[in-house]
């Protein structure tokens, strides 16, 4: 029996188009532009200057508090300058810009393609490791992963989750990688449960994936601590509430973190990036992205350095055909709309898709006849319908009522919305708006 | 390269539409539109046409030289209005009750409100409470007309079983006693052709076809139908056991009087009936009960139109305090 | 029969003194004293309840007002100092004159102006259009044409023309009550000072790209070229990040910035059309007493009058 999370959700089809495109090692660019933001938390601190020399996986910006993360040069080159860069969204982001020479490499970084199975570290020295390789979670938020790695005081993991649902549509990197890459994933995981001492871990796959499915359960039949559980196809399962409520029935408490029911939850791809720095010493310079799309002659799974500019990607994919619309980085249902191609890749970026007018131009709104279709789709229990009208009223305090801050922004509201109505646009607003008062009051 | 479009996330779009879910329900009464033709003939031919064409059409004149705002006739939903008005009304109501049905379904329920989502009550249960109360000799004249198929029989030309229950009762007879009285009165009978009764009566089974597809297209959840007809089944089951002298029991209930169609298709409607599973079981409940209660202890021979439209003006209430579980709360 | 009249006649009027007495002792229970002038203000105030003011409305504005030892600091924009003086007689107290403002907008990105560069598909609300991107033009500081100061503006003063894209302030209805302000995700909108005959100077620009980026993005920005703040013989303008602003309380009108400003981005406002373009610009004293016929005539000078 396949399981699944209890409440909400929606069905889009899953489009998974560039299932069959094993993974291609992109060139690396002429000039990589570097972002300082490629994290929750502050923007890093560059350490590197006009004309310094840097080579692949040198530290060039150091964490600039507690939540920051180290980021690391993905290529080898002289730094053109430490400057803004607009990001895919327009806005300025403080950037280490490279001009590529060559491809040469930290010397302590272990290039070659053996799997290093033993795990000689001990539960410290992982973070350590992992903080200082700048690992972030890959599944899009971009946490970073030594911070979720030490619980805090008073918490303990029981379990380790490990996120391999991929319930986007069109995205496949992730399960490219747990299809090609399945051992060195559970390696990853093996160092993620040592370092934070617990005893079971899971991967929850989806049961649109067989083929993944069926790798990874050839490889953990060896490890009886890891368990790859199937989960059935359903939005958004790859939410990290929804995919503990999935795998281990309990719920994270409203407010709460996955720690407080004893889960940590981290992205297949991640625990992949934590086996390269723990056992290679790798730092995160590069990730897997999906480039696809119904009217692309050819769908990709590129292996891009960090810093690479779209245009690049999009180029070496192929070209923007003519009837394309929107380029979205990440999947249809969460991801950001490109506004500049220019914009290079951080370290999350999952994919870039290329949708037509016809696939994504938003019907003209039509009055609410109140059918609570949203209701039925939130996997969190809101009420998307009424935290809308508020929202647009601007009433903060009932929005709070409401429990607007439950909202995870997955989009099954307005994905399924009979009268188009635009619901999350106002509600993602709101939401910020009202933790914002919330962390403003004085603590009781 | 032409200007890529830019906005908030999600980027598709599922492909449910208002007018989609319209026109499921359009389908879903089909069965029964047929069923009524075939045993009313052409009586229930023009009491559809007029019930459709009015209701579209005075929302089209409404929206365009009254309102003067973008037209919506084409999401169907008057159709819908207009299809169910006429589903409950007697097959032989004159063209003209329809059409004064039709204004007041269209022009002081659902427009004066603002238009579709905005009602407080459904247009077509109200235009019928309407027309039951200012015309009671027009709408409890159930003459049947001949239809092109004549299953069933004529034996109660005209009254609707509960009416003959209730007429019976009151002249001290038990049920048993009427039932024996009225062979066509018979469960079979009820559940696949003609019995007395409003147009969308004809056949229980026809109904019950138009929920399955309703449910299979997940146009509705089966939670309102299964908690009004369930109530209906308990509490008249209730008084059944209780004294089975003076009423009647629990089947019977269900099959006769629009407790289907009212159940199925009126209550339903997505305006007006409450959000969240909780309020709609409660919503449910409570349609069941005050039909029964109007039924057994009323004036009236039947309760679901007017148990509806109490329930409709419930109903923000419902919304305000039966929220959905959420998820993670405490 | 006359019993029935009677008796139901008796039961109401007992009914009726029964409550009438429990409402009377409620009442008096429950009072709330309140300071008669607060009524009294209220009734001089011209009853938007647009907040502009800073208070939650007419009544709060005369609590505070009531409340408060002096006027200072607090003031009805839109009364303006009309009622202001009204309140002050009403209270006895003294209040000093504020020189009327009014609502401007400082972008000129109009649709000929600046090249769209993306096409927006969101709701249309710049809140939400400002919190997804940049904008679908070129300029990231730039208007970006939702009309959220539009909705917010409780006097239909303000409206997107649907040619530019660009909000217009109709000086007439505009009270000053800064909810456009607030309601501007970008910061466009400043109220600056009316000025004497309606004429002002302002730069309609917030572009703090350098020049070039700037001027890529928009012809008629600001490219900080420091050419109008060399001009200027008041010393009413500075530029700061590439972007020069006029400072109103220090301006006196000449119009040698708007004459040197090689992008246009400095706008004069109701100004009468000059005769001659001569050398050496006259002072404004000058073009007003020269033209003492015209004051009435608001001409934007960069801008077609709408309508």
């Amino acid at each position: 029996m396949s399981k699944t999370f209890k409440m909400g959700g929606v069905h889009p089809n899953d489009h998974k188009i560039s299932n069959d495109c094993a993974v291609e090692v992109m060139p690396v660019p002429s000039r990589a532009y570097i972002s300082m933001s490629q994290h929750l938390g502050a923007p890093a601190t560059p350490i590197v200057q006009k004309g310094d020399k840097v080579k692949v996986g040198q530290l060039i910006a150091t964490p600039s508090g507690f939540m920051s993360a180290n980021v690391h040069s993905s290529v080898s080159g002289t730094v053109f300058s430490v400057e803004p860069v607009a990001d895919l969204a327009g806005n300025k982001v403080m950037s280490v810009i490279i001009d590529v020479e060559g491809d040469e490499w930290m010397e302590n970084i272990d290039r070659s393609s053996d799997i290093v199975r033993d795990i000689k570290m001990t539960g410290e020295e992982i973070v350590a490791r992992v903080k200082e390789c700048g690992v972030v979670g890959l599944g899009g938020a971009s946490f970073p992963t030594h911070i979720k790695l030490c619980p805090p005081p008073g918490k303990k993991a029981e379990f380790l989750i490990i996120n391999g649902a991929e319930c986007e549509p069109y995205l496949t990197s992730d399960y490219r990688i747990m299809l090609e890459r399945p051992e060195e994933i559970l390696i990853g995981t093996r160092i993620l449960m040592k370092a934070l001492d617990v005893n079971k871990a899971f991967v929850g796959i989806e049961d649109n994936k067989p083929e993944a499915i069926a790798s990874m359960k050839s490889f953990s039949s060896q490890y009886p601590e890891i368990e790859v559980v199937v989960l059935k196809k359903k939005y958004p399962q790859g939410g990290e509430k929804q995919l503990i409520d999935a795998v281990t029935g309990r719920s994270v408490p409203s407010m709460g973190l996955p720690i407080d029911t004893g889960v940590v939850v981290q992205n297949a791809a991640t625990a992949l990036s934590v086996y390269e720095a723990v056992q290679k010493n790798k730092p995160v310079i590069d990730n897997t992205v999906t480039v696809t799309g119904e009217c692309l002659a050819k769908s990709h799974n590129w292996l891009v350095r960090v810093g690479t500019p779209y245009e690049e990607i999009l180029q070496l994919s192929g070209g923007v055909p003519e009837n394309a619309a929107k380029i979205i980085s990440g999947g249809p249902m969460m991801g950001k709309a490109v506004s500049n191609l220019k914009a290079p890749t951080v370290k999350a970026n999952g994919a870039l898709l290329i949708l037509t007018e016809e696939q994504t131009v938003r019907k003209p709104e039509s009055n609410c006849i109140r059918c609570g279709k949203c209701i039925d789709a939130c996997p969190m229990g809101l009420e998307p319908y009424l935290l809308n009208k508020l929202a647009r009223a601007g009433r903060m305090d009932e929005l709070e009522a409401h429990n607007v801050y439950d909202c995870i922004e997955c989009g099954c509201c307005l994905f399924t919305c009979p009268a188009n109505i635009p619901l999350l646009d106002y509600i993602r607003g709101a939401k910020g708006e009202v933790i914002r008062i919330m962390r403003s009051r004085p603590k009781k | 390269m032409r200007n890529l479009i830019i906005s908030p996330s999600p980027h598709i779009h599922s492909d449910l539409t208002t007018r989609r879910l319209m026109r499921d329900v359009l389908i879903a009464l089909f069965p029964a539109m047929l069923v009524s033709i075939l045993s009313y003939g052409f009586s229930a031919v023009r009491l559809l046409m007029v019930g459709v064409l009015s209701c579209v059409i005075l929302e089209y004149l409404i929206q365009k030289f009254i309102l003067k705002t973008a037209v919506t006739v084409n999401d169907c939903s008057a159709a819908v209005t207009g299809v169910l008005l006429a589903l409950n009304l007697p097959p032989c109501t004159p063209w003209w009750v329809v059409f004064i049905g039709s204004i007041v379904a269209i022009g002081i329920v659902k427009m004066t409100f603002g238009g579709l989502g905005q009602n407080i009550f459904n247009p077509a249960i109200t235009a019928r409470v309407f027309l039951l109360v200012s015309f009671p000799v027009i709408m409890t004249d159930w003459t049947i007309p001949q239809g092109w198929i004549s299953a069933g029989t004529d034996a109660f030309s005209g009254a609707t079983p509960l009416s003959i229950v209730k007429e019976g009762l009151k002249t001290g007879l038990t049920p048993e006693q009427i039932f024996t009285a009225h062979p066509s009165l018979s469960c079979g009978q009820m559940l696949f052709a003609r019995i007395g009764g409003s147009a969308g009566e004809a056949s229980a089974l026809a109904l019950i076809l138009g929920f399955i597809y309703l449910l299979v297209r997940k146009v509705i959840k089966p939670t309102i139908p299964v908690a009004v007809i369930g109530t209906v089944f308990v509490v008249s089951g209730i008084f059944y056991l209780i004294d089975s002298s003076s009423f009647t029991g629990p089947v019977f209930n269900i099959l006769t009087g629009g407790v289907l169609l009212g159940a199925i298709f009126m209550a339903t409607d997505y305006v007006t009936s409450p959000m969240s599973c909780s309020g709609q079981i409660v919503y449910g409940i409570g349609i069941g009960l005050l039909t029964v209660l109007i039924r057994f202890f009323g004036a009236y021979p039947e309760g679901v139109s007017f148990a509806i439209l109490i329930m409709n003006a419930v109903v923000p209430l419902l919304n305000k305090y039966m929220r959905p579980a959420r998820f993670g709360a405490k | 029969m006359t019993n029935t009249l009677l008796f139901t006649v008796l039961t109401l009027t007992l009914l009726g003194l029964v409550l009438a007495v429990i409402l009377f002792f409620v009442a008096r229970r429950f009072r709330v004293e309140e300071d008669p002038r607060i009524d009294e203000v209220e009734s001089v105030m011209p009853g938007a309840n647009c907040g502009g003011c800073g208070f939650a409305g007419c009544r709060a504005f005369a609590e505070n007002a009531v409340k408060a030892p002096s006027l200072d600091g607090i003031f009805c924009p839109v009364g303006g100092n009309a009622v202001m003086k009204k309140v002050a007689m009403k209270l006895g107290v003294e209040v000093v004159e504020k020189a009327p403002m009014v609502a401007v907008v400082r972008c000129n990105g109009s649709c000929e102006n600046r090249p769209r560069t993306s096409v927006y598909d969101g709701t249309a609300s710049c809140k939400v259009k400002n919190a997804l991107y940049s904008g679908d033009t070129g300029c990231r500081y730039g208007c970006l044409g939702c009309g959220d100061c539009e909705k917010a503006c409780p006097f239909g003063a303000i409206r997107i023309n649907p040619e530019t894209l660009l909000p217009e302030v109709d000086e007439e209805l505009c009270t000053a009550c800064g909810n456009c302000v607030k309601a501007c995700p970008k910061g466009i909108i400043e109220l600056r000072n009316k000025g004497p005959k309606n004429r002002r100077m302002f730069v309609s620009c917030m572009n703090k790209d350098k020049g070039g980026v700037a001027r890529k993005a928009c012809s008629a920005a600001c490219i900080g070229c420091r050419k109008c703040e060399k001009v200027c013989p008041f010393g009413a303008i500075t530029v700061e990040d590439n972007l020069s602003y006029i400072d109103f309380t220090k301006c006196k009108l000449c119009r040698k910035c708007f004459d040197e400003c090689p992008t246009q981005a400095i706008h004069a406002v109701n100004f009468p059309p000059r005769p001659v373009k001569s050398a050496s610009a006259p002072s404004a004293e000058a073009v007003a007493a020269k033209e003492p016929v015209l004051p009435k005539a608001e001409t934007t000078v960069t801008e077609k009058k709408e309508e």
